[in-house]
């Protein structure tokens, strides 16, 4: 009974293995430029994973990629060059602010532009009701009171 | 006029949507088009103590399949990659990626051998220099070593006609 406890226990020792990769930094700041760098990293087999969320090989190549990168002295722009040189601007989950991805970027201001301008325009339609009536229109207002519910 | 703009609005919307669902999102543009193919030096499937490096294609028009035993929808595109290799109008140089020696000898001796040769990227780095991110991958690359087209997923029935061939064509019809 024992020896199967201990089995089951090693069984688990091993998962928690297999799930976290142990990664050995020199410098805190090292360390913290991986973790940036991997979650602004988009996996490219499941598109809506970071490398750092996805459990894929190509996202595990890349982390060992990075990683490596870091060791040998690059800096964060080097890593990022690397990645689009390879896979395109597609690989950084936030895209960089070029003439290509302008209309990603400004889209969402550009809309409520067109939405502010849109409930002015119309504002300033209905204002027209606000205005006093003419001297006939009053006549002819006055004339249908008096006459009352009936008429 | 006043009462067919919703309509022209939702006429509009329906194209942009209907593009989008058209669109297909894991065809990624490859930034390799008409960059130098990326250097590699991998040791060759067949001979492993012989090595093989992209410099070995110069002066020759190529394709680099990217393959792997593990790879199902490789199956899908093999019979096509046999026929290509029986016309015998292009070199075709396989990029075993990330598999075992044995495992893909194995899957070569059981469907047939399209390529001229094949080399191991065992780790996968090669794969990553040439942006490979879903296998099977192909790449069509000119007399000066040059990427000018890639296609990404399983290549379909009439592709090898309709894209293949003429850029083959095309490229050897160019000087080096």
């Amino acid at each position: 009974m024992k020896f199967l406890y201990a089995l089951m226990l090693s069984l688990l020792v091993y998962q928690a293995h297999a799930e976290i990769e142990y990664r050995d930094f020199k410098q805190p700041e090292q360390e913290q430029a991986y973790q940036t760098l991997i979650s602004e990293l988009r996996c490219l087999v499941c598109q809506n994973q970071t490398i750092a969320d996805s459990n894929a090989d190509l996202a595990k190549d890349l982390r060992r990629q990075v990683y490596e990168m870091l060791q040998q002295g690059k800096s964060r722009q080097d890593i990022v060059d690397f990645m689009t040189d390879r896979y395109g601007d597609f690989v950084m989950y936030k895209p960089a602010l070029k003439l290509k991805t302008m209309l990603l970027w400004l889209g969402p201001v550009l809309f409520l532009v067109i939405g502010l301008a849109t409930v002015w325009v119309l504002r300033s339609k209905t204002a027209v009701i606000d205005e006093p009536l003419s001297k006939e229109q009053q006549a002819k207002l006055d004339s249908i009171l008096d006459k009352g519910d009936d008429a | 006029m006043k009462y067919l703009l919703p309509l022209f609005l939702f006429i509009a919307l329906a194209v942009f949507l209907a593009i989008g669902l058209n669109l297909n999102p894991r065809e990624i543009p490859s930034p390799l088009i008409d960059k130098p193919a990326p250097a590699f030096n991998l040791p060759i499937l067949a001979t492993p103590e012989q090595r093989l490096s992209q410099a070995d294609f110069k002066g020759k028009v190529w394709l680099l399949n990217v393959w792997a035993s593990w790879c199902v929808s490789c199956r899908e595109e093999h019979p096509l990659l046999i026929e290509l290799a029986k016309q015998n109008k292009v070199i075709l140089v396989g990029l075993n990626y990330k598999d075992e020696v044995q495992a893909a000898n194995a899957w070569l001796s059981k469907h047939g051998n399209p390529y001229n040769v094949s080399v191991m990227d065992a780790d996968g780095r090669t794969g990553i220099d040439y942006g490979v991110y879903g296998v099977p991958e192909t790449f069509v690359i000119d007399k000066r070593g040059v990427v000018r087209y890639k296609h990404t997923g399983p290549v379909q029935p009439g592709d090898l006609e309709k894209v293949f061939l003429p850029w083959i064509q095309q490229l050897e019809a160019e000087s080096t």
